[in-house]
């Protein structure tokens, strides 16, 4: 009796090995499937194709006057190209970058040699909302370059946060000036 | 799941005999909301908000179904269409409105619904799961009406959009990407009108099946009631049907008063003007706001206003306003009393007020400009509203002396003599 159960041990266990291979194998390969399958689902919601065509977009600055700002599209998205007075330069320079919730100095935010030419995307980093300041006789704020009005966001002259709940400043999207008076976005 | 004295269904037609053999439905219906389910004598008329909330279910998703039959869900025709809803469609645009209001109602009677329950301690043993799968229905209807708002596509639509998948964007590291991922581009556009379109038809059905399974686990236990002394004996409780379908029919009479006043003489009293202009990306409403049902939690999101232990002010706003949901889930075991009902609770009921009256005032300060004293304001009562669950009504429930409870339901209705000298059925 007990040298029988030890002879049959062995292949029983065997067999249930092979079983627990089998029923692992299966079910893990199913798994694959099943996450193979997640993919397309997931993938599909990203932005499609023609949303990311709409990669870049050339804008004629040459009428903007110094003081004057003008809201154009990119990417769906409002863009704020400003051309800053002297005096708002000035003003954003005098600035110590440790009074900054987000440290960067205006040269960070303008290009070389043209440093009057602010171009930010015109949306809130608080939720999305594009603030106001860049039509005529709109409120810049308490800091003299944009306010928004849906949570109280303060930007000032370089369009960096300086009060309220926005965490970061106004973006600086990827630009480059193709002449003088034209520039392209994205 | 039931009480042994519960009356069992016993159809007399052979029609009836032969569908109970075949497919038991209508024997399910008896015992689930006809005279098979037997519920407490004593319930007031806080207890029609269940039905109530159960019908406004119904009026959105049937005119729900037929605006889709005329709405177009693109950037270009949405706005155009509701326009041809309410001008060109017949009768467009009372099945608009009754949908725009409905949703109103549906929240008005689930937040009576939800504050019946802090108040009597419906949330408590053994019915935890009831207010569990509650709090899951009311994030689904929060999601279900944000994506509705969306759908007309007029300012307050968009901004909405903006702001709402904004929150997303607060989460660090992946934020910006996920939303981009929700949204299906990098503002709310074509992608994202359309998958709110179809989720918007989808999770009502959802919020359906969440209502059946809440349903069930009250059948469970049984309904609560206002004493929240348990159900002892046949004498505590009568039969749902026609006791309490006739208190609820009554109730619904008085809530479809209400409802059709609003419809047809007010039906955008209730609404914002901004949204009556098409969308327009480049230029954000001066003051924009969400539906008032959002207020409380809106003014919770706002009352960050500056960078706080290394996180910044936005993902506070963003954690607090979702935590004040998320919090609700742990009730049943933050408050931790034996005694359910605020009547046998005299401190209890006075913070109870309190916190109604902290809601109302985080929802004034929602619907204000972010700017003083309203921040000042939002601030003290986002505290409170937290300190109301996690400080408060724990050392409430450890400490408070109840006052007397009746013996039985019996007995809070007809008096304790009474109580002991009725039959025992």
């Amino acid at each position: 009796m007990d040298s029988q159960a030890i002879a049959a041990a062995p292949s029983d266990d065997e067999g249930v090995r092979r079983r627990d291979f089998i029923h692992l194998a299966a079910v893990s390969w199913a798994g694959v499937g099943v996450a193979a399958t997640v993919v397309p689902l997931v993938y599909q919601m990203g932005p499609s194709g023609d949303v990311l065509s709409l990669s870049s977009a050339e804008v004629d600055i040459s009428a903007i006057q110094p003081g004057q700002a003008i809201k154009t599209q990119w990417r769906k998205q409002p863009v704020f190209i400003r051309n800053l007075t002297p005096q708002e330069i000035a003003a954003a320079k005098a600035v110590p970058l440790s009074d900054l919730r987000d440290p960067q100095t205006i040269d960070e935010r303008t290009k070389p040699g043209k440093e009057n030419w602010l171009i930010t995307l015109g949306v809130c980093t608080h939720l999305g909302c594009v603030p106001l300041g860049a039509a005529e006789g709109e409120n810049r704020g308490d800091y003299g370059g944009y306010f928004c009005p849906c949570h109280g966001s303060h930007y000032d002259t370089a369009a960096r946060i300086r009060k309220g709940p926005a965490p970061r400043n106004l973006t600086v999207p990827e630009y480059a000036f193709t002449s003088d008076t034209v520039v392209t976005i994205g | 799941m039931s009480f042994p004295w519960a009356k069992n269904y016993a159809p007399q037609h052979p029609l009836m005999q032969w569908i109970d053999e075949k497919l038991p439905l209508p024997r399910f219906v008896y015992n689930a909301v006809g005279a098979g389910y037997p519920v407490p004598r004593n319930l007031n008329y806080w207890w029609n908000f269940g039905v109530l909330a159960g019908f406004a279910l119904v009026i959105q998703i049937v005119t729900g179904i037929i605006l889709a039959m005329h709405y177009y869900a693109s950037t270009g025709g949405a706005f155009n269409s509701v326009e041809h809803i309410m001008r060109d469609v017949n009768a467009g645009w009372l099945l608009r409105y009754a949908h725009m209001n409905g949703a109103s109602f549906f929240f008005i009677v689930v937040y009576t619904h939800i504050f019946r329950g802090l108040y009597f301690g419906s949330y408590k043993a053994p019915r935890e799961m009831i207010w569990l799968l509650g709090v899951v229905i009311f994030l689904l209807m929060m999601a279900t009406a944000f994506m509705g708002y969306v759908l007309p596509w007029g300012q307050m639509s968009f901004w909405g959009a903006q702001v709402i998948t904004g929150f997303f964007s607060a989460i660090p590291l992946v934020g910006e990407t996920l939303r981009e991922w929700l949204l299906g581009g990098f503002a709310p556009d074509q992608a994202a009108l359309n998958r709110f379109f179809s989720l918007h038809y989808l999770l009502p059905f959802v919020i359906l099946g969440v209502v059946i399974l809440h349903i069930w686990a009250l059948h469970i236990p049984g309904s609560s009631n206002p004493t929240g002394v348990e159900v002892k004996d046949e004498q505590d409780t009568v039969p749902f049907h026609p006791y309490y379908t006739a208190k609820d029919g009554f109730g619904l009479c008085i809530f479809l008063i209400l409802f059709f006043t609003l419809v047809f003489f007010a039906p955008n009293l209730l609404g914002h003007p901004d949204n009556y202009i098409e969308a327009n990306p480049l230029s954000t409403p001066a003051h924009i706001v969400p539906e008032w049902y959002f207020w409380p939690f809106y003014a919770i999101l706002r009352a960050f206003t500056g960078n706080f232990m290394g996180i910044d002010a936005k993902l506070w706003g963003v954690l607090a306003m979702f935590a004040s949901i998320a919090l609700l889930f742990f009730l049943p075991w933050l408050d931790r009393s034996p005694v359910r009902s605020a009547t046998y609770r005299p401190v209890y009921k006075k913070f109870f007020w309190v916190l109604v009256a902290d809601v109302a005032l985080l929802g004034v300060c929602g619907v204000m400009p972010a700017s003083q004293p309203w921040i000042i304001l939002s601030q003290i009562g986002a505290i409170y509203y937290f300190a109301h669950f996690l400080i408060i009504l724990p050392m409430i429930s450890r400490n408070e002396r109840a006052l007397p409870m009746p013996t039985s339901i019996t007995a809070a209705v007809l008096g304790e003599g009474a109580a002991k000298t009725a039959p025992a059925a």
